[in-house]
């Protein structure tokens, strides 16, 4: 369950900001998490909805979005984006590329205020 | 109340940007005193405390080892390390499913690093959580043991992806327990192309050989960088 202590995160960066931006209340937080973090989108609402508790962000959504892996083909020399974050074969020439560019980020975007 | 006032705070922060910059931090000690670290993940039962058992009797013989081991509850691992001469230190993770890198600092605090060359920090045993946990080390390495699935590295691909190099345990079983090598292989170089693939037996004379010359090896190599950047 490191959804919970990764809600928490959330819950103590945003409550930073908010208080810095004079926000009372949030609405909503959003959050990008990569193919690679580890972090199951599911599982870090439930986990948010108790990490919110009795903070400014208690009825705040949490809005995910969802990124992919991106990787770099030496053979194509360009930056790909993989369809499956299981196969790290370019999805043009099919070579094997294992230089991740991104998908390993879990990142606070933004808030939003009511 | 004005109606006008929805507002748009924009953050753009790692949510784990508190533990990168410890790791950073520890990153620069680390190679400033000129050690070796090795950050060792697997499932539960791959193998790790044996693997680091049988690694650290062999290494000692040609470097100073040392070993941070996270357990939920207990100290055997801690205990079974202790035997093989290198200095060992329990971190006890509690309900924590993984090590972060403001723990493994408080469990240094004490220990002098420039007297140590090569340190193992063995992670809890899960393939999902420490995966997105920077420790500092130098190399991360993930440990797939024969009687696991073979599909393990496709069902935890964020751990086997960011692998420095991965380590076929228990190679010895392989046999008895029907392993499919080349289809694990398969798997690993699915999500990873790069990582070296090591088979390994903790129980097998000499079970150890290839994987402790690629330590030798990313030792060197280190070894090279931190002198070429005078720290």
């Amino acid at each position: 369950m490191h959804e919970l202590s990764i809600a928490h995160n959330i819950v103590s960066i945003a409550s930073a900001a908010a208080a810095e931006a004079g926000a009372e209340e949030i609405s909503s937080v959003h959050v990008r998490i990569g193919a690679l973090s580890g972090v199951v989108a599911d599982a870090l609402r439930f986990s948010f909805a108790i990490a919110a508790e009795g903070t400014p962000l208690a009825n705040a959504e949490l809005v995910i979005e969802e990124t992919p892996v991106v990787v770099f083909c030496a053979q194509c020399n360009e930056e790909m984006m993989l369809p499956n974050p299981r196969l790290f074969r370019c999805p043009r020439c099919n070579q094997p590329c294992g230089q991740i560019v991104s998908g390993r980020e879990l990142e606070i975007v933004a808030l939003e205020t009511p | 109340m004005n109606y006008e006032a929805k507002r748009l705070i924009e953050i753009r922060q790692g949510v784990l940007s508190k533990n990168d910059q410890l790791a950073a931090e520890l990153r620069r000690r680390f190679h400033a005193a000129g050690v070796f670290v090795v950050n060792l993940l697997s499932s539960p039962g791959a193998g790790k405390t044996s693997l680091l058992e049988a690694t650290m009797r062999a290494m000692l013989a040609e470097c100073r080892v040392a070993a941070l081991v996270g357990d939920l509850a207990t100290d055997n691992d801690a205990r079974r390390l202790a035997r093989s001469g290198g200095l060992v230190r329990q971190i006890q993770t509690g309900d924590m499913c993984h090590l972060e890198a403001d723990i493994v600092a408080r469990h240094l605090v004490d220990w002098d690093l420039s007297a140590i060359d090569l340190l193992f920090i063995e992670n809890v045993g899960n393939l999902v959580c420490p995966a997105g946990y920077d420790l500092g080390e130098a190399a991360r390495v993930v440990l797939l043991s024969t009687t696991e699935g073979e599909d393990k590295p496709l069902k935890y691909p964020s751990t086997f992806a960011t692998a420095d190099a991965v380590l076929l345990t228990k190679i010895d079983l392989a046999e008895a327990v029907e392993f499919d090598r080349a289809l694990a292989e398969e798997n690993i170089r699915a999500v990873n192309p790069r990582a070296p693939i090591v088979a390994t037996s903790a129980r097998r004379a000499g079970g150890l050989d290839d994987w402790m010359a690629w330590l030798r090896k990313q030792m060197r190599n280190h070894r090279r960088d931190v002198d070429v950047t005078g720290s």
